[in-house]
């Protein structure tokens, strides 16, 4: 390669970074200041005293972050548990027996992964609501679970690949049919079930739109509705939504640098297949 | 668990999740467009096709679909954008890994935070004028969201922020699934870079860029979180979502509201299908 085309290449590459990572450096300085400072000083400025933690512990309480991350963790933990548990059933049903309605089910899944959430999002409503489940976590919980065919197409695919001879060999030293898939099938899914946990876990943690409208009450607020919600007492206060936006964006930074590589191939994975 | 009829003991769970929260909605869905209701009475009044009437004929409910352009050809930048850093960082690059993380890092952020990074950087006096002075275009600064000219190419300009990381990452898998030994057999037959590009990359991953168009158009016509939570759909930023969310929960029209669902769903039906036309699918797997 020539050395201008180099160049150019490395100067895109750190033009980028940039982008990307400008706009959320300038929130990190603005958490760290005084209100007099913010006032005072220009975005681009530094904060005087990185150890002034005062905006955080202000979000902290005020925004009853801690709540919110609770209340995120659960419908987290029992949201994937039961995406896992549902989708693994579903899919050796569907790779393992042979019935008339195959094609059928498996086609009403294609088709519901057509629906787009967002469109369907106030006849869900009615329905949520004549079960009684809005305003509990349940109602998110549900949702979660419901609207997932990503993931049941990821069991399927990958349990093709284990060699049915495995199931057979189980089947006459005398298992049942849950004996196999419990005993065999699912410990022989943990790739799988990563890259579900992994692509789901994001999406759960991020969702805004079904928290919103399904969680009213402050009690349930999961941790994008807590910090939405500093909006409006917070609007001239930067400093504290920003420590806030920080603290919500800081396990993302934390789980990204663990799991880097994990996190690719399941989006890869999730998007494709 | 035995017997003729054990799959669906293992399918039950899944089905009736799939029908209540997905084939049930859309069924009310339907029959609500044909109605005027307001959520609680038990009576629903016949509309006929009004609500559609009004869905094509009231500015306020086609107008939405015009600010989805924006989003549109913005998804274009981004595909474009994602492509070109994909390429050049599936070839030996210094601080690969590095720079990977970095352009992907902002897809895995919260979008409520994205939106409050954004409403700092665009402040009057924020961050974006700050840097335009810095860099000698103070010039051009203006009210980024308070424009109603300017505000939709801010929040379509987020949008790619936020989303370049997912097709980036989904293109870069694409190409690494490409087998090295074709790059090679090209650097020995004279190729340069655009030649790999246009004659291995591009029909390489044409797959996952059609499917990147369909996600782009579906996407677009499906903003919700950066336009609601950074201008909360003023200046002429409503988009589809957010007018069908007022319509049907604040203002309690459910029928107008599944009226503008239903037309949406239509639309992105026939997206697929004609994507589906243009590029068919050869590699079926599922059974």
């Amino acid at each position: 390669m020539t050395h201008l085309a180099r160049s150019a290449k490395y100067a895109s590459l750190i033009l980028a970074s940039l982008v990307v990572l400008v706009p959320l450096v300038v929130v990190l300085f603005a958490a760290f200041k005084t209100h007099s400072e913010y006032t005072t000083s220009g975005p681009l400025t530094p904060p005087r005293n990185w150890l002034n933690f005062d905006n955080f512990a202000t979000a902290w309480t005020n925004g009853n972050m801690l709540r919110g991350f609770w209340n995120t963790t659960v419908i987290l933990v029992v949201s994937l548990t039961g995406t896992v548990a549902v989708g693994t059933l579903a899919a050796y049903a569907i790779s393992r027996f042979s019935f008339r309605l195959k094609r059928l089910v498996l086609g009403s899944f294609l088709v519901a992964a057509l629906v787009p959430g967002v469109t369907t999002q106030v006849a869900t409503y009615q329905i949520v609501k004549s079960m009684g489940l809005v305003n509990t976590p349940w109602s998110a919980i549900v949702l979660f679970l419901g609207t997932d065919i990503v993931s049941i197409y990821i069991f399927i695919q990958f349990m093709e690949s284990i060699p049915r001879s495995l199931d057979q060999a189980a089947l006459i030293d005398g298992a049942n049919r849950f004996t196999v898939y419990r005993r065999i099938i699912l410990p022989l899914m943990r790739p799988a079930i990563a890259t579900v946990v992994i692509i789901k876990g994001i999406a759960i943690y991020n969702e805004f739109y079904i928290p919103f409208l399904y969680l009213r009450s402050p009690d349930l607020n999961v941790i994008s509705t807590a910090l939405f919600r500093f909006k409006g007492p917070y609007g001239a206060q930067w400093e504290t939504i920003a420590a806030c936006t920080m603290i919500v964006i800081l396990p993302t930074v934390v789980i990204f640098l663990l799991l880097q590589r994990f996190i690719y191939n399941g989006i890869t994975e999730g998007a494709t297949k | 668990m035995r017997g003729r009829n054990a799959h669906w003991f293992y399918l039950a769970p899944a089905l009736a999740l799939l029908i209540t929260f997905t084939y049930v909605p859309v069924g009310n869905m339907v029959w609500y467009s044909f109605h005027q209701w307001d959520g609680l009475d038990p009576v629903m009044e016949p509309a006929g096709l009004d609500n559609y009437v009004r869905v094509f004929t009231d500015e306020r409910y086609w107008r939405v679909f015009l600010i989805s352009l924006y989003y549109f050809v913005a998804s274009f930048a981004q595909i474009a954008i994602a492509l070109y850093f994909a390429v050049v960082l599936s070839f030996s690059t210094r601080f690969r890994n590095l720079f990977k993380g970095i352009l992907f890092f902002p897809y895995l952020l919260n979008g409520v935070a994205v939106g409050f990074v954004f409403l700092y950087l665009f402040q009057p006096d924020g961050t974006l004028d700050s840097v335009l002075r810095l860099v000698g275009l103070g010039g051009h600064t203006q009210y980024w969201l308070g424009d109603p000219d300017v505000a939709n190419i801010s929040l379509a300009g987020t949008s790619v922020w936020r989303f370049t990381g997912l097709s980036f990452v989904l293109f870069l898998g694409a190409i690494q699934s490409i087998p090295g030994e074709i790059y090679e057999a090209a650097d020995l037959d004279g190729a340069n870079r655009w030649h790999q590009f246009r004659f291995i990359i591009a029909p390489g991953i044409r797959r996952i860029i059609s499917l990147s168009f369909i996600l782009a158009i579906s996407g677009s016509l499906a903003v919700f979180e950066i336009p609601f939570i950074m201008t909360g759909g003023a200046n002429g930023t409503r988009t589809f979502v957010i007018q069908a969310y007022e319509t049907a929960f604040q203002f309690r029209q459910i029928g107008l509201a599944s009226a503008m669902a239903v037309v949406l769903l239509l639309i992105v039906l026939l997206v697929t299908w004609i994507q589906r036309r243009l590029l068919p699918d050869e590699e079926v797997t599922l059974t």
